[in-house]
């Protein structure tokens, strides 16, 4: 940790709007150099707490308490010398880079006006230290690119040319507001690089507001936990993730799925929801989902106390908060031993897929300029009670491959085989058939949920469609299925936080006893406390239920929890497809390499010493897709090759090949590398 | 887990009444005022149209050749008009003819928008084309001059002719937004689910299409009760809509007005009657929308 004055201390802080206090009670300092992790779930008030701190609220938030930068004291200030100080001595980097570029000038005046706010030079050398700036964030051409605008930007040089701007006045302080959450992973671990890249250029303190504890433990020197507008429990990294004191902290940590641990373990959910800031308890806020709680925690809210250096938590039972030596966890039973696939029935069979779409410009005249290739040629199968993980991230085409699925039409090229019947050869009696036995469940649960019906509606729709017959106690089985109460058919959506509703969608997933479900990232919505339980119960119906899962996800940690196979699929094509665990530990194909080593994992120890592989650049476009292996434009491997062995990966396109019993890789150059440890393996 | 089990306490057990949607929405419209006071108000109209005529002595053919154009008394409740006909026969018997000739108007105007404005933007293709192709015709049409050449078949008993041709006249523009609404709903992944469950579409727009655009359907029916009042008022006034000797709002505020100066009961008992129907429909208008949308009945209690 680095020593000095704290250039940035905030004093308890309090925002309230209205009767709804939203912060009660921040307080933390940063020194130069330090980087400060604040971690909380949706609605714990930590983007308010930046927000407040930047001075950047509505004028119906009522703020008190005292926040010094540089000794200057900011609440209560003018804004004439908050504006003064944005930009110039604290600057912040948003989680929507796009909302903080104006659209109609280019990134380079943007990024030269802020230089020129602050600082007293003349255009030309604003604009030379523009690009100057955007090289150091790693954009390449910056000459060029500093001409381009915002929209023709993707979201991860967005999110650099956003960094640029913040560091363009060598800033004290930079706020961090989620700014990797919108991004993909490999995209993620660039941006991180580029943070710190950022921070050692200007030595600036950075403030990292996220949910994700994986991004904070290899980033933060500090962490702060925040839940129900406080903080909980702040400390060094390592105190946080091995020597934490309260149990929220526990808690959470308990309940991420994490990349680099076999499969088949529950995770630990936190049983119930957040509190609303309106309807506080009296108590310590996490009495009510607290497992350690005793009589005396709902009588007045804990403190924060000092529970050893450096190191506060505000509980009453400290003390007998188990700690978590690194490592600990990892004694778990063996998997279960996945039986052979050969026996089992065939529920879904993709051979050769392929979507395209057209690529249309014109407003009045519309042409067509190209097409885009969604899907290129896709297979696998599943087998009754498996489940298969589809991973990549944003454009590899996964979610096109499951509404193909779920259209059951003829595909444009390939065949789809759900159930032992070819969609192209469907009958409606047939199609009505698969509708029943195959169901789906989306990621937004209540976008997939009709606002205007009664949960009782919800859950009776498919048994009205398919005439099953008594329906009212059907829909009483299936929400205590999933875990909720019967009382609650009478209630509308919008009545239930996001893991009730997700456990809603589910149960009208199940309501026909399907024997096929597709998932189209039934979690990624969800807060990580929420998410576990929804986790835990899909994995607890598939083997009650004797299910089939095609489980859609970008988050290669969730998928190894829940899937018994993985496909990784890259620019509409599958990468590398196996057994879960042969892939996670051995992965094959430089893509899935570099995908699992840009996962943060939530341990600092780790985190610390582990190898990561960037990718370059970003995704190519699916309407220009590289000659020969698509991925050749950002392989790493690729880069290490002799050039005669280079001809190859540019002129024939890889197919899957079978390397290893189920584990199929499509790379001419595959070659095991192990890029996450297994937990156990490391510390035995 | 032994399902049986479960089963059987089930089948002991009473089950509740199962909280559909259709009950949810009616337990909540009667349990707002503004609903139950709209429903009694109208309710009360019709009561007052229908069953008011039997206790008055006059018909609205009726005449009475010794009382011309008198002020309200003991023999005539609402007084006379010019001609000698009872006030208070020929207002309710051209409130009976305005309220069904309106409601019904309005209702089926809204269902006709609904239907085709949703079916239009929901399947798209051909009947898309044709639907809004029919929808335009409409709307370029002279609706008034057409109602005023047909006036002559609305006579006698034809007032269901009446009732179809005006709201054949009404429901193009509603028509035309549901259809676009109905286009971009159609994207929401609840749509999608019910796709995927197999629901055939059809169902589907009736089912989620049509309530999830509830809102602006109920606003709209209001406003066309007034509207489908009014265009029969004023076709009235110039002698095409309701026809003699049978009476609407329209014909009665039509001769009301020329002596409404000198003989206000002419006039001011019509109307009355008039703006509170109006008023009866716009809360039940109110209290339905609130009713249908989930969002609305939280504000409320808050
Ligand atoms: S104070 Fe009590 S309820 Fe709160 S976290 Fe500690 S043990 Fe749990
Ligand atoms: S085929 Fe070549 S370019 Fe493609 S992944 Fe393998 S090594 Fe890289």
């Amino acid at each position: 940790m680095t020593a000095g004055e704290p250039v940035l201390e905030v004093r308890d802080l309090h925002v309230t709007f209205g009767d709804v206090r939203a912060v009660r009670g921040v307080s933390y300092a940063v020194r130069p150099g330090e980087v400060l992790g604040i971690v909380g779930e949706s609605g714990s008030g930590k983007s308010v707490t930046s927000a407040a701190v930047m001075g950047l609220l509505p004028p119906s938030a009522t703020v008190t308490g005292s926040v010094r930068l540089r000794g200057q004291e900011l609440i209560g200030a003018p804004e004439k010398r908050l504006t003064a100080l944005r930009g110039k001595t604290i600057s912040m980097v948003f989680q929507d880079p796009l909302s903080a570029l104006t659209p109609v000038y280019r990134v380079g005046d943007q990024i030269a006006e802020a230089v020129r706010i602050h600082q007293k030079v003349t255009k030309e050398q604003a604009m030379v230290r523009a690009v100057e700036l955007l090289d150091l964030v790693g954009i390449p051409n910056p000459g060029q690119r500093a001409l381009g605008f915002p929209h023709e930007f993707s979201g991860g040089m967005r999110q650099r040319a956003v960094i640029a701007m913040a560091i363009a006045n060598d800033p004290d302080v930079i706020i961090c507001d989620e700014p990797t959450t919108a991004l993909d992973v490999t995209i993620q671990a660039q941006v991180l690089e580029v943070l710190k890249t950022a921070q050692r250029e200007t030595g600036a303190a950075i403030v990292m507001i996220t949910h994700d504890l994986g991004v904070v433990a290899g980033f933060a020197d500090r962490v702060l936990v925040m839940y129900a507008g406080r903080p909980v429990e702040v400390g060094a990294v390592d105190d946080i993730y091995y020597r934490m004191r309260m149990p929220y902290t526990v808690g959470l940590l308990g309940s991420i799925p994490r990349v680099d641990r076999g499969g088949r373990q529950p995770l630990v959910p936190i049983e119930g929801a957040p509190p609303s800031p309106a309807a506080l308890p009296p108590g310590c806020p996490f009495e009510p989902r607290c497992p350690m709680a005793v009589e005396e925690c709902s009588v007045a809210e804990p403190a924060l106390l000092e529970v050893g250096p450096g190191h506060e938590a505000a509980c009453i039972r400290w003390a007998d908060v188990g700690v978590r030596p690194p490592g600990r966890h990892a004694a778990q039973a063996a998997a279960a031993v996945r039986g052979g696939r050969g026996a089992q029935e065939v529920v879904l069979r993709v051979d050769g897929l392929v979507k395209q779409y057209p690529l249309m410009k014109g407003s009045l005249f519309k042409r067509r300029v190209g097409t885009v290739h969604a899907v290129a040629g896709i297979s696998f199968d599943i087998r009754q009670g498996e489940t298969l993980g589809l991973v990549g991230e944003s454009g590899c085409g996964k979610t096109t491959t499951l509404m193909e699925i779920l259209e059951l039409v003829k595909p444009q090229d390939g065949r789809i085989v759900v159930l032992g019947q070819d969609t192209a050869r469907l009958a409606a009696g047939d199609r009505m058939a698969i509708r029943r036995d195959m169901q789906v469940v989306f990621q937004d649960p209540l976008a997939s949920l009709d606002p205007r019906m009664t949960v009782h509606d919800i859950l009776a729709e498919p048994l009205r469609t398919h005439r099953r017959g008594d329906t009212g106690s059907r829909v009483r089985e299936l929400l205590r299925l999933v875990g909720l109460d019967e009382s609650h058919a009478a209630r509308y959506p919008q009545d239930f936080s996001g893991g009730q509703r997700q456990r809603i969608g589910i149960a009208r997933a199940l309501a026909l006893e399907p024997k096929l479900v597709v998932l189209d990232e039934p979690v990624s919505a969800l807060d990580v406390s929420i998410q576990a339980g929804v986790i835990n119960l899909l994995d607890a119906l598939k083997s009650r239920l004797g299910l089939s899962y095609l489980f859609v996800a970008h988050d290669l940690a969730v998928v190894r929890y829940i899937a018994d196979r993985v496909a990784v699929m890259y620019l509409g094509r599958i990468a590398e497809i196996g057994q879960v665990d042969t892939v996670y530990d051995g992965p094959m194909h430089p893509y899935t390499q570099a995908l699992l080593s840009a996962i943060p994992l939530p341990d600092p120890e780790r985190e610390r010493t582990r190898r990561r592989i960037l990718l370059d650049g970003d995704l190519p476009s699916p309407a220009d897709p590289p000659s020969g292996c698509r991925f050749r434009t950002r392989c790493p491997k690729f880069r290490t090759l002799a050039a005669n062995e280079r001809s190859r990966c540019v002129e024939s396109e890889p197919e899957v090949r079978a390397l290893a019993q189920d584990h199929g890789v499509a790379c001419h150059y595959a070659e095991k590398l192990e890029v996450v440890q297994n937990h156990e393996e490391s510390h035995p | 887990m032994s399902l049986q089990e479960e089963e059987l306490a089930e089948e002991l057990r009473q089950p509740p009444r199962a909280p559909s949607r259709l009950r949810m929405v009616g337990g909540r419209f009667f349990g707002s005022t503004q609903g139950r006071i709209g429903f009694a108000v109208l309710a009360a109209m019709f009561l007052l149209a229908f069953v008011g005529p039997l206790f008055s002595p006059w018909t609205y053919t009726d005449k009475d050749f010794t009382a011309f154009l008198q002020p309200p008394s003991a023999e005539h409740w609402f007084g006379t008009l010019q001609t000698g006909a009872d006030v208070y026969a020929v207002t309710l018997r051209g409130m009976q003819k305005s309220l069904i000739v309106g409601l019904l108007a309005a209702l089926l105007s809204t269902a006709l928008a609904a239907t085709v404005g949703a079916f239009a933007g929901y399947f798209a293709g051909w009947t898309d084309r044709t639907l809004s192709w029919i929808t335009e015709l409409l709307l370029v049409l002279p609706a008034f001059l057409i109602l005023a050449i047909m006036s002559p078949l609305f006579g006698d008993g034809q007032w269901v002719l009446f009732v179809v041709m005006l709201a054949l006249f009404l429901w193009m523009v509603t028509s035309k937004i549901v259809r676009g609404m109905t286009i971009s709903l159609k994207q929401r992944e609840y749509i999608q689910a019910a796709r995927f469950m197999g629901v055939p579409p059809v169902k589907i727009i009736f089912r989620h299409v049509i309530p999830n655009l509830s809102s602006l359907l109920i606003v709209d029916a209001t406003l066309n009760v007034s509207a489908a009042i009014l265009t029969e008022t004023s076709l009235s006034y110039f002698g095409f809509g309701i026809q003699p000797p049978d009476v609407s709002f329209g014909t009665l505020i039509a001769d009301g007005a020329k002596t409404a100066v000198y003989a206000p009961w002419t006039f001011w008992f019509v109307a009355a009657l008039l703006v509170v129907t109006v008023l009866a429909v716009n809360l039940i208008g109110d209290a339905l929308r609130d009713a249908f949308d989930p969002s609305a009945a939280r504000k409320v209690r808050r």
